[in-house]
C-alpha cells in the first residue's frame, strides 16, 4: 500500500491543530484557577473543544487511504508542538532532555516518512 | 520510582511523596495505551466505511464511533494516571501505542513493518522518553 502525501499533509495538520487544542485547554484551566469569570475560562475551554473536533475530522480523513504504520507516527509531532507551545505560551523552559527529546521525535518522524509502504 | 521506596522523599501538597509513582497510575497508563491503540484501528475500519458527507453514515459508522469513545477513554486514563504519578516515568509507556499499533495495523490492514519503520519508532519512543524526562510533573 502507498501512502499518498496528502495523507500525510492532513495528519500533520491534525497534529498541530491537536497540539494548539491542549494549549487552549491549559488556558481555559488556568483562567478557571485564577477564578476568573465564567465565560472568560468557558470561551478558551470551548475553543480547545471546538479545534480537538476538527483535528479528528481531519485525522480520520487522513487516515482513510494508506498505512496506519506510517500515518499514526506522525501524531508524534504534536509532542514537538507541545513543547513550544509550553515554552512560548506557558513560560516553561527548555532543558537538555527537551531539546534531546525533540530532536529525536523529528528525526524518527523523518525516517517513517521516508520509509514505503 | 515504584512502589516502596517512598521513605525520607519529599512530599507533594496532596501528601504523596513528589517523586513517586503509584502501581495504580502505571496501570491505568498501560490500559491508556491498550485502548489508544484499540480506538487507531478502529478508527481506520471506520475511515475505509466513510462515503462522502454522509451525517447519517458517519453516526451510524460502528467502528468510527467505537475509536471515538475509545479515545474518549484514552484520555479519562491518562489524566486518572498523571494524578499519581511522574511523567518521567509514565511517558515512555504511553510511547507504547505506537508500537501496539505498529504489531496491530499489520493484522488487520495491508500494511507492513520494515527497517526503517522500526528505526523511526525506536526513535520517536526515545524521544517521548527524554521529553518525559524533562518536563515537570
Amino acid at each position: 500500500m502507498t501512502t499518498p502525501a496528502s495523507s500525510i499533509l492532513l495528519v500533520l495538520a491534525a497534529s498541530l491543530l491537536g497540539s494548539i487544542a491542549m494549549a487552549l485547554l491549559k488556558v481555559g484551566a488556568d483562567r478557571q484557577r485564577r477564578t476568573q469569570p465564567p465565560l472568560r475560562w468557558l470561551s478558551a475551554v470551548a475553543a480547545g473543544i471546538s479545534l480537538f473536533l476538527a483535528s479528528s475530522v481531519l485525522y480520520v480523513l487522513g487516515i482513510k487511504d494508506g498505512s496506519l504504520t506510517i500515518l499514526y507516527p506522525m501524531v508524534s509531532t504534536s509532542y514537538v508542538w507541545g513543547l513550544l507551545w509550553s515554552r512560548w505560551f506557558f513560560d516553561e523552559p527548555f532543558n537538555r532532555n527537551k531539546i534531546v527529546g525533540l530532536t529525536l521525535v523529528v528525526a524518527g518522524v523523518f525516517f517513517i516518512g521516508l520509509s514505503q509502504g | 520510582m515504584i512502589d516502596g521506596l517512598s521513605d525520607s522523599v519529599p512530599q507533594n501538597e496532596s501528601g504523596r511523596p513528589a517523586h513517586y509513582t503509584s502501581l495504580a497510575s502505571i496501570g491505568l497508563i498501560v490500559l491508556s495505551t491498550v485502548s489508544g491503540a484499540a480506538a487507531q484501528i478502529l478508527l481506520r475500519f471506520g475511515a475505509d466505511a466513510i462515503e462522502g458527507a454522509n451525517l447519517i453514515g458517519i453516526i451510524t459508522n460502528v467502528p468510527l464511533i467505537g475509536g471515538y469513545a475509545c479515545l474518549a477513554m484514552n484520555v479519562v486514563l491518562v489524566v486518572l494516571a498523571f494524578r499519581g504519578g511522574q511523567l518521567s516515568i509514565l511517558y515512555p509507556i504511553v510511547a507504547l501505542t505506537f508500537v501496539w499499533v505498529a504489531i496491530l495495523s499489520p493484522m488487520y490492514f495491508r500494511d507492513v513493518i520494515s527497517i526503517s519503520k522500526i528505526a523511526g519508532l525506536t526513535l520517536i519512543v526515545a524521544g517521548v522518553s527524554f521529553i518525559g524526562a524533562g518536563s515537570r510533573s
